[in-house]
């Protein structure tokens, strides 16, 4: 594995040796001192052209745990469009001796451009629509932790799928992992054709009745007003997941979020801090499995 | 001065005419039998046709010269095959004004090259709101008015135009797309870009406007021609308005007629263009309507910009393919030579359909016809290099494709504009 784009080209063999390694880093934060020397002199740029604490925070952290020098570089791409480009900027990031460089970006596609600009491993922190790698990676693992084995579990994510990176990556992961996805939303959020065979429905009950496990996705607020649906409450009252609705599902399925959460928006505030409730788990196990997707691109890598 | 080009296979819009000495004179066909000249060239055999007249091309003049000069776009153009090119008026400022019209038009006199004509903005600012002063346009030399890559949102506005445009008998060129269906979208919403997560564009936005379009079109005189056709639907729509007679035309570009969606998978900038490429079976209606005169007309859609631009992100990279040079090589690959499209109706489509459709003479081979000729070669295989382009657009899709049916001389009104003759 030279970068870490999306998951075209990956079996479950790879998904499993990753998380193997997870366990493993796991372990490490568990312990009082929580930082092992495995990348020492190995340096990381985090390179945000989109705004995210909780990513950068995570990734950042995940790389000072294996005592990786850390830089990092924040700037939106407009006003990166008045001077210097993107490539410019990562050109001169490189030229400073970067090994990894983990890229968030508003525009599909940018982690892949940057995989054939740069030598250094490249790592997608969300692109656009399109990926989230490594948050469907901590889902995933999540996922086994409270379910084991994915074959044939049935897991509905709910919210706005059309512009969900985490949505597509999660289907594409979960899809390889032999998981039935269900993505449902109001039909202006759901993108009309469907992604990595996942099963689109505008009726929120078909996607949760007997689920495995439901995950909510964090909607942008300026798109439930004015946007491109009527208002908050109109959402609310279709889409938002409520005790009555999550008994549709499996007795105890999990709940999960990836963040950040609009309380009472797409989750009933009780439900979210509840016993069902995965999403700090979800924090913890992001931490562990950024770091072993560091140590697989790098520690593995001629220095 | 007079020019005799021996032994050249001629070809036109007709078909295979054999293989004959044309002399040319004062600037016409004076025969196909051979005569005295005062400069002779060998063809060898290569295939003489009528050169090309592109009706969509964006020479970025004025405003934006570092993407495109006249000078660079009509050398390139002549290099390509063409006499001339149709420049898009979606310059800034646009060409919406008559002294515009003239002043490019004139400088583009002194730019060399294939010959530029100029499209005129169908309305002010090309915002679809108010027209044009068209009959002034027309007077200053516009052949064409269109708002093209604006999309004409007020129907109302294109049916006055339209009229107004027929009484100066010129046509009106669309860009036929819903802005509304179309949204954000840059690339053909399928499932493939569904899963790329790049924002789609549905082949419906482009089939609604031109129902819509050619429902407008019943209620005018007008002449509509729909600029770069890219999908099945559409195909359909106008071959249903042409069996019921209506006065439309239509044209496909090199990279629809070429290329699918499947180049998105790159997630490449480089095959950012509107309207988007789309699927294949769309490709297919392409050719099979340019093969049958559906689609009449092969034109570029010419569209440089900086490298730099282009190395953008997929969001905010520009729109845009630049074809001009390999255009004719293109197409004679993989359509006439790969596909059995017939060589003849391609040298129609570029270049007898798009002159008629202005009222222009020419597009054929015979004695009395203005010497507008290009000989390309069929036989010597080469390999797209867009270091070696003539456009400041370096950067092509086709980088490295084989292709055959290079042009090595071209003239415009008997004078050599390009020669790269062995």
């Amino acid at each position: 594995m030279r970068h870490l784009l999306d998951f075209s080209g990956w079996d479950r063999a790879r998904v499993a040796a990753l998380f193997k390694t997870a366990r493993a880093m796991k372990e490490v934060l568990s312990r009082p001192i929580k930082t092992v020397p495995t990348l020492k002199g190995r340096t990381v740029a985090t390179v945000f052209f989109e705004p995210s604490t909780r990513t950068k925070t995570s990734f950042e952290l995940a790389a000072k745990r294996l005592s990786a020098d850390v830089v990092s570089f924040s700037g939106s791409s407009s006003s990166l469009k008045k001077g210097e480009s993107i490539r410019d900027t990562l050109l001169t990031l490189a030229a400073y001796g970067v090994d990894a460089f983990v890229i968030r970006a508003d525009a599909a596609g940018v982690p892949h451009q940057a995989a054939r600009w740069l030598d250094a491993a490249v790592i997608n922190a969300g692109d656009g629509r399109r990926a989230h790698p490594t948050q469907a990676l901590l889902d995933a693992f999540t996922l086994e932790e409270a379910l084991g084995d994915l074959e044939g579990r049935k897991i509905a994510i709910v919210g706005d799928i059309l512009h969900s990176r985490v949505a597509r990556s999660n289907a594409e992961l979960l899809g390889l992992l032999g998981a039935e996805v269900w993505l449902a939303g109001p039909p202006p959020l759901l993108p009309r054709r469907p992604f990595f065979g996942a099963r689109l429905t505008a009726r929120l009950e078909e996607a949760l009745k007997d689920a495995d496990a439901v995950m909510a996705l964090r909607i942008q607020k300026e798109r439930l007003s004015g946007g491109r649906l009527p208002s908050e409450e109109d959402y609310r009252d279709g889409y938002q997941i409520t005790e009555d609705r999550l008994a549709l599902a499996k007795p105890g399925a999990p709940l999960l979020h990836p963040g950040p959460l609009n309380r009472d928006v797409e989750i009933e505030g009780t439900l979210a801090d509840g016993p069902r409730s995965l999403v700090l788990r979800q924090v913890e196990n992001g931490q562990a499995v950024r770091m072993a997707v560091l140590y697989h691109l790098l520690a593995r890598r001629a220095a | 001065m007079s020019l005799l080009i021996r032994n050249a296979r001629l070809v036109d819009a007709r078909g295979e005419r054999g293989v004959a000495d044309v002399l040319v004179a004062d600037g016409r066909i004076a025969s196909l039998a051979g005569g005295e000249a005062e400069r002779s060239i060998e063809a060898g055999g290569r295939l003489l046709l009528p050169a090309f007249l592109d009706l969509h091309a964006h020479l970025r003049t004025p405003g934006e010269e570092q993407k495109e000069s006249l000078e660079t776009g009509l050398r390139a153009a002549a290099a390509g095959g063409f006499a001339a090119v149709v420049m898009m008026p979606n310059t800034r400022p646009p060409l919406d004004a008559p002294e515009a019209v003239r002043g490019v038009l004139r400088r583009a006199r002194a730019a060399g090259g294939a010959r530029a004509l100029a499209a005129a903005a169908l309305t002010k600012g090309q915002e679809g709101r108010a027209l044009a002063e068209l009959r002034l346009l027309a007077e200053a030399g516009a052949v064409l008015f269109t708002d093209d890559g604006r999309t004409n949102e007020d129907a109302g506005v294109l049916a006055d135009g339209l009229r107004y445009a027929a009484a100066l008998g010129r046509p009106v060129a669309v860009h036929a797309e819903d802005a509304g269906l179309r949204g954000e979208g840059v690339v053909h919403e399928c499932p493939l870009t569904e899963a790329l997560g790049l924002p789609g564009n549905p082949a419906e936005a482009e089939s609604a406007r031109i129902a819509r379009d050619l429902e407008v079109l019943r209620m005018t005189e007008g002449h509509l021609h729909l600029q770069h056709l890219s999908t099945k639907s559409g195909v359909r729509l106008v071959a249903e308005a042409k069996r019921r007679g209506r006065r439309v035309s239509a044209e496909a570009t090199p990279h629809h007629l070429t290329l699918t969606v499947d180049a998105l998978k790159t997630l490449d900038p480089l095959y950012k263009v509107a309207p988007p490429l789309r699927e294949a079976a769309d490709r297919e209606a392409l050719i099979e309507a340019l093969a049958e005169g559906v689609v009449d007309v092969v034109a570029t859609d010419h569209a440089p910009h900086t490298a730099a631009e282009k190395a953008a992100d997929f969001l905010r990279a520009p729109f845009g393919i630049p074809s001009l040079e390999v255009a004719f090589p293109l197409l004679f690959t993989e359509l006439v030579e790969k596909r059995g499209v017939p060589l003849g109706r391609l040298v129609e489509a570029m270049a007898r359909a798009p002159r008629r459709l202005l009222g222009l003479e020419g597009g054929v081979l015979e004695e009395g016809a203005p010497a507008d000729l290009v000989l390309v070669d069929p036989r010597e295989r080469r390999a797209v290099d867009p270091a070696g382009f003539f456009s400041k657009a370096k950067y092509s899709p086709w980088a490295g494709w084989e292709l055959l049916g290079w042009p090595v001389l071209t003239l415009v009104g008997g004078e050599v504009v390009h020669a790269r003759l062995g």
